[in-house]
């Protein structure tokens, strides 16, 4: 009983927040002050989304008697919320707005709706890597199928940039068409490596490549964030060359943007960090795919406010997806990227049907 | 000084060349037409002007400055381009659209100011968008659309403004309606402009010059009348029409055979 009500907030929350702010801020051009407070808020549902997570699962929580205790810090609820969950709903977070935050941008660049952060490639290189690491046992090394991923990726997005980059003309075009060839490639790949696999391997690969944040440590969750935050803020600084590019590449160029440079530059910034996101916590889809639209039919297509709204409510859609994932089925896990999937699909279609025709188009 | 200088200038995709020795001079306040059969080099001509495509030989100068020295943020404040046909991948409103014009006067973080919204507003005056403000582009007619980039063009306050063929998808009442408000800004605000199009009418209603390119060289060059001549259209178009005077401005006017 406690459960459903606690699965039905996390869900209920966000949306009943969107749907207030939505009534609030259409239509109006976008101001610093609008930005932060849209932020504001976004951040408020965040916390709230992020503390019902921590006393949320399998080990029930009494919030009086943690409260009581205060001083204790060596009690197992203690221990269980701030070593376990508080550093799971920290990746969680980190990688719900790496993927946010990078499925705006290459929507943008390619000037795509379909496009998400795997559209280039990354997903399949990333997965080959991982899948080889767990394959050959490198799992219980600390960074080995992190690292492994990462170079994955990194190694199809050069890949990927030495296919398209010499074609100056219709370049998203081209760029698109080898990240689909690229990503083809790898799944034939990870299929061959799946048919070798033994059967012990199997559970772990299939985690991996529908998501899971229980994989990572502390350490590799503070790169990531690292990555995260240096990478957004290279993104939010051509946020408004974004807004240029939407409307054309040569319309860009007429209204001043360095067109080819600042492709590159975001390019390059949201690939690296979708690689370090997805190297720590597996293949999530959906999440890259689905937050930027929502946030785009509520508040606007403008990136300045785009990016920072992707950026924290793809952290809180992560979190509750998470929660849910870890808690659904009793003490067994399910991977996340099920749980984004599955409740994303059905949210995302009443939201376009609802959004008047012609706000989102596809 | 004139405000723009092509100073013959050549141009070729790899080995074909599409512009060769274009030279001619626009002073501050001319309205100029671009006019040509397809394939004659007008928008390759108009892209040399706008600094996006580099000529091979010759240069263009903007107030004596050559706009392959500029910065692209820098060339955007002086001149600004009507293109034909905007298709934006995701939605903007009016107003957000005309404030992108704004984007080469200010820095990488700054957002736009009162002043910014001030010009955004007057240019959204001027062009009758502004009962338009909060509508989605992709909402508006072809004609209103139109307004809205010259409104946008108008918000760069630039020098220059370039037309790429700006009328080709309107009618004619909206055609009529774009031209008026273009020459207005350019007889009463002093605006200087380049207009390249396909309607020989519109250019000899409208422009105090013209000129006329076959195969990327100018065939004619000059006031209206010198250079809308049967000959001429004859030449370049391989075409016979008729040439008369419109019975009331006395412009050219061109009519089938």
């Amino acid at each position: 009983m406690t459960r459903f009500f606690l699965f039905t907030f996390l869900l209920a929350v966000p949306a009943i927040v969107l749907s207030v702010a939505s009534k609030i801020e259409t239509g109006k051009a976008v101001t610093p002050l609008r930005v932060s407070r849209v932020c504001a808020l976004l951040f408020g549902v965040f916390l709230a989304v992020a503390a019902i997570a921590a006393i949320t699962g399998p080990h029930r929580i009494d919030l009086l008697s943690l409260l009581r205790q205060e001083g204790a810090a060596a009690s197992p609820e203690h221990t269980i919320i701030f070593s376990v969950r508080i550093p799971r709903i920290i990746l969680a977070a980190i990688v719900g707005a790496t993927l946010s935050t990078a499925g705006a941008v290459f929507q943008g660049l390619l000037r795509n709706p379909l496009a998400d952060p795997y559209i280039l490639g990354i997903s399949g290189g990333a997965a080959v890597g991982a899948v080889l690491g767990i394959i050959v046992g490198l799992d219980v090394l600390p960074f080995g199928v992190p690292v492994l991923a990462f170079l994955g990726s990194l190694i199809t997005i050069f890949l990927v940039f030495g296919v398209a980059g010499k074609r100056r003309e219709s370049q998203s075009g081209t760029l698109l068409l080898s990240g689909v060839i690229v990503n083809a490639f790898c799944t034939a790949a990870i299929m061959f490596l799946i048919s070798t696999a033994s059967g012990t391997r199997l559970h772990g690969i299939m985690f991996w490549l529908m998501g899971d944040l229980g994989l990572a440590d502390t350490s590799q969750t503070l790169l990531g964030g690292i990555a995260l935050l240096a990478g957004f803020i290279v993104i939010y600084l051509h946020a408004r060359s974004l807004n240029l590019l939407v409307i054309g590449e040569e319309q860009a160029l007429q209204l001043g943007v360095d067109v080819e440079k600042t492709r590159r530059v975001l390019f390059f910034a949201a690939s690296f960090i979708t690689a370090a996101a997805v190297s720590l916590s597996g293949l999530i889809g959906f999440v890259g795919l689905l937050v930027p639209h929502l946030i785009r039919m509520i508040f606007g297509s403008d990136f300045r406010l785009l990016l920072p709204a992707s950026f924290l409510f793809g952290a809180t859609f992560l979190v509750a997806a998470d929660t849910l994932a870890r808690t659904a089925l009793g003490p067994s896990e399910l991977p996340v990227g099920v749980i984004t999937a599955l409740f994303g699909a059905p949210f995302f279609i009443y939201l376009l049907r609802k959004t008047e025709a012609g706000r989102c188009r596809f | 000084m004139p405000l723009l200088r092509v100073d013959n200038v050549s141009f070729r995709y790899g080995e074909q060349w599409v512009l060769r020795g274009i030279d001619f001079e626009v002073a501050k306040g001319d309205f100029l037409g671009v006019i040509g059969p397809n394939g004659s080099g007008k928008t390759t001509l108009l892209r040399v002007i706008d600094g996006i495509l580099a000529p091979q030989e010759g240069t263009v100068s903007l107030e004596g400055t050559e706009i392959g020295k500029l910065r692209r943020e820098a060339l955007a404040r002086s001149v600004a381009v009507v293109p034909q046909y905007s298709a934006l991948a995701f939605p903007f409103s009016v107003e957000e659209v005309v404030l992108m014009g704004r984007a080469p006067h200010l820095g990488r973080w700054r957002f736009e100011g009162d002043e910014d919204h001030r010009i955004a507003l007057k240019a959204m005056e001027m062009t009758d968008t502004l009962g338009l403000a909060a509508r989605d582009m992709e909402s508006l007619s072809g004609g209103e659309r139109q307004r809205v980039l010259i409104a946008r063009a108008l918000a760069q306050e630039p020098r220059l403004m370039l037309l790429d063929e700006p009328t080709a998808f309107l009618d004619i009442r909206h055609q009529v309606d774009f031209f008026d408000r273009i020459r207005s800004l350019n007889r009463e605000g002093g605006l200087t402009v380049i207009a390249v199009t396909h309607d020989i009418n519109l250019a000899a209603h409208y422009c105090d010059r013209i000129i006329l390119l076959k195969n990327g060289r100018i065939e004619a060059a000059g006031p209206v009348g010198a250079v809308i001549t049967e000959e001429h259209i004859r030449e370049t178009y391989g075409t016979e029409v008729l040439v008369d005077r419109h019975p009331r401005t006395g412009s050219p006017r061109i009519t089938l055979t």
